[in-house]
């Protein structure tokens, strides 16, 4: 066995507990999660079906961890995790799943089919299996602080452009404050109005907030990739900038995994609770709308829908917030069919965008998100992740749909009173 | 060995062993998963596991509309052959003397006609069940040997126990220590395959609702 091999088969025994072991235990095989899965509505191809990319790991459970998997082990009638298995499910569990979970809310037996290929794919980056591209931002995220490689000197440039525009003043290492802002590589380089939206807000909030600039970055490629000493490396940085400048809340920005990253999983990789609460934008902004803090002098006619990113909604339980925060300013707020905890994946998720060998993939899932806005025809839609506005922006150029799209966060900000 | 000798067999000896096999298979299999433990979760909850976890091994049984218009042959042959298996095992009146034998507990049964009836709609609906895992193009895909052994074990008590129950083909000793031959395969099967989801459905879905309910999610 080569020694890559051996790190996989390693980190997979690592990943099973006993709910690991429930799972697989309770598998009927059903099928009913490929009908679950964009990855297989959209494509028809049963080697997506959920439960089976999170097959590297069930064949390590049953082999080593039960009586009859051990006598069959030694009879050599189990199925070998090799290296033809890694590179058998590299692309299933990298390109093909977005972590987004909507199998897991559907499964009849009550599988977390979403966390069992989570647990896969550190058995495969374990044994040199991620993909180019995400190894990459990983790589990035060590070395520079960003997946995108965005350093402090680009932050700070935004920072005063949004200053200028704003006549506002970013706050910067203010030692108590109650929040500190951590921003997504994407938000600094592609979306810098996030910022901008921010300020506003807060500041017409009296606000006491900051930015850290030794931990601004709050996408964890750790968590994606499924290297769990990395995201936990990650995690760390935040939580000592937290501790260093005392702030009472975290504040996670529009971005999904970030939020499951520092929000949910943050404490149980780095092994202690934290002494500061975390939260998302948005509901630090549903707060501020129950103070009475947010005074909207606009509203919006238009045919307006909401977008809820996976890792925010299902798996992050942001659900009545956005929906509260839209009805602040919109007239005509409609839901696209399984919106809330059901929705469908943007299908870039889960670091799917940040492999290109998925492009192709991703643009054709799409077709899912296509066909659930088809369905309300909505004038504009809202979403509060910068990593599924990107790719919905491309769904929607690739598909002619001329669509506008708008950050939560941002769109709010626009309809504040002055 | 005579056809009574045979029903003695099944009836004793047989029994015992399939029965030990049976609970010891089951606590082994239960304790192998219990015993590898879960860490606790060091985030700050944002709802409660227990209730959560209680409220999913209830709310699981009932799929959202979107999964039900996409999955309802499944959904529908599933609830109709497993209602067919509780009434045919539970509800069956020489199956209740059975049971008041070994435990001493004995409830109401159905009418027999009923039973009958339900054991024809069970076995069609099991019959339809492989049929479609052979035309659905995931179900074909997924289907192992394991899936198939269930299957035919799963099945085999309720077409020897319609046989016998009816007379078919042969004299009714030799066709009542098949039936519970039949059982006595399920039973020795049952731990070491997916007939355990039986027991472990209970605690994944409490799992799965737990690890929702704690992100505020009801799953």
């Amino acid at each position: 066995m080569s020694a890559s091999v051996e790190k996989g088969i390693n980190a997979l025994k690592g990943q099973i507990d006993s709910t690991v072991a429930t799972f697989f235990s309770s598998c009927v095989h059903c099928g009913m999660c490929a009908d679950a899965c964009l990855f297989y509505t959209e494509t028809g191809c049963p080697t997506r079906t959920p439960i089976y990319k999170a097959e590297p790991l069930r064949r390590i459970w049953k082999s080593e961890f039960t009586l009859m998997g051990r006598i069959g082990k030694l009879l050599g009638l189990t199925k070998p995790v090799d290296e033809a298995c890694f590179s058998r499910w590299e692309k299933m569990v990298y390109d093909s799943c977005t972590l987004c979970g909507r199998c897991s809310m559907v499964c009849p037996a009550g599988i977390d089919i979403a966390l069992l290929i989570h647990k896969t794919r550190e058995g495969l980056a374990a044994a040199g299996h991620a993909p180019q591209g995400l190894i990459d931002a990983t790589r990035r995220s060590v070395e520079t602080g960003g997946p995108m490689g965005v350093k402090l000197p680009a932050l700070l440039a935004q920072i005063r452009h949004v200053e200028k525009d704003t006549g506002l003043k970013i706050p910067l290492d203010v030692v108590n404050a109650d929040y500190m802002l951590l921003l997504s590589s994407m938000e600094i380089i592609n979306f810098p109005e996030f910022i901008e939206a921010i300020a506003k807000i807060f500041n017409k909030a009296k606000l006491s907030w900051t930015i850290s600039t030794e931990s601004y970055e709050a996408t964890n490629s750790g968590i994606q990739i499924g290297v769990s000493d990395i995201a936990a490396e990650l995690v760390q940085r935040i939580v000592d900038a937290a501790e260093k400048l005392q702030v009472k809340t975290v504040i996670s920005p529009e971005c999904g995994h970030a939020y499951m990253a520092i929000r949910w999983d943050g404490p149980n990789l780095t092994g202690k609770p934290f002494n500061f609460k975390v939260r998302h934008i948005l509901e630090v902004l549903d707060e501020l709308r129950l103070k009475g803090q947010l005074k909207i002098n606009k509203k919006d006619s238009r045919r307006l829908t909401y977008h809820d990113p996976c890792q925010i909604s299902r798996r992050g339980g942001v659900i009545d917030q956005p929906r509260h925060l839209i009805n602040l300013f919109a007239e005509n707020f409609v839901e696209m069919p399984d919106a809330g905890k059901m929705n469908w994946c943007c299908g870039a998720g889960g670091g799917v965008s940040a492999n290109e060998r998925a492009d192709d993939l991703r643009l054709k899932v799409f077709q899912r998100k296509k066909d659930q806005l088809d369905k309300v025809k909505p004038d504009a839609i809202i979403s509060a992740c910068s990593n599924c506005r990107i790719h919905l922006e491309d769904g929607l150029e690739e598909y002619n749909m001329d669509i506008p799209l708008m950050s939560l966060t941002e769109t709010l900000a626009e309809y504040l009173e002055d | 060995m005579t056809e009574i000798e045979f029903l003695g067999w099944v009836r004793g000896t047989g029994f015992q062993l399939a029965t030990v096999i049976f609970i010891a298979g089951v606590i082994i299999r239960l304790v192998e998963i219990v015993m590898l433990g879960r860490k606790a979760n060091l985030a700050e909850p944002g709802g409660s596991e227990m209730r959560s976890g209680l409220r999913t091994i209830i709310s699981r049984m009932i799929p959202d509309k979107s999964t039900f218009q996409r999955s309802s042959f499944t959904i529908v042959s599933g609830y109709i052959f497993h209602i067919g298996l509780f009434i045919c095992i539970f509800l069956f009146a020489p199956h209740i003397l059975v049971f008041k034998d070994i435990t001493g507990l004995s409830w109401p049964s159905l009418p027999t006609p009923v039973v009958d009836a339900v054991t024809v709609v069970t076995i069609i609906s099991l019959g339809s069940i492989m049929l479609h895992r052979y035309q659905n193009c995931v179900l074909k895909f997924l289907t192992n040997t394991e899936d198939i052994l269930v299957w035919i074990v799963t099945l085999l008590p309720l077409v020897t126990g319609y046989i016998a129950f009816h007379r078919i083909g042969s004299s009714a000793p030799g066709l009542i220590a098949l039936h519970i031959l039949s059982v006595e395969i399920l039973l020795v099967v049952f731990p070491f395959t997916k007939l355990m989801h039986t027991f472990t459905i209970f605690l994944s879905r409490w799992y799965n609702g737990a690890i929702s309910g704690f992100r505020g999610v009801e799953s």
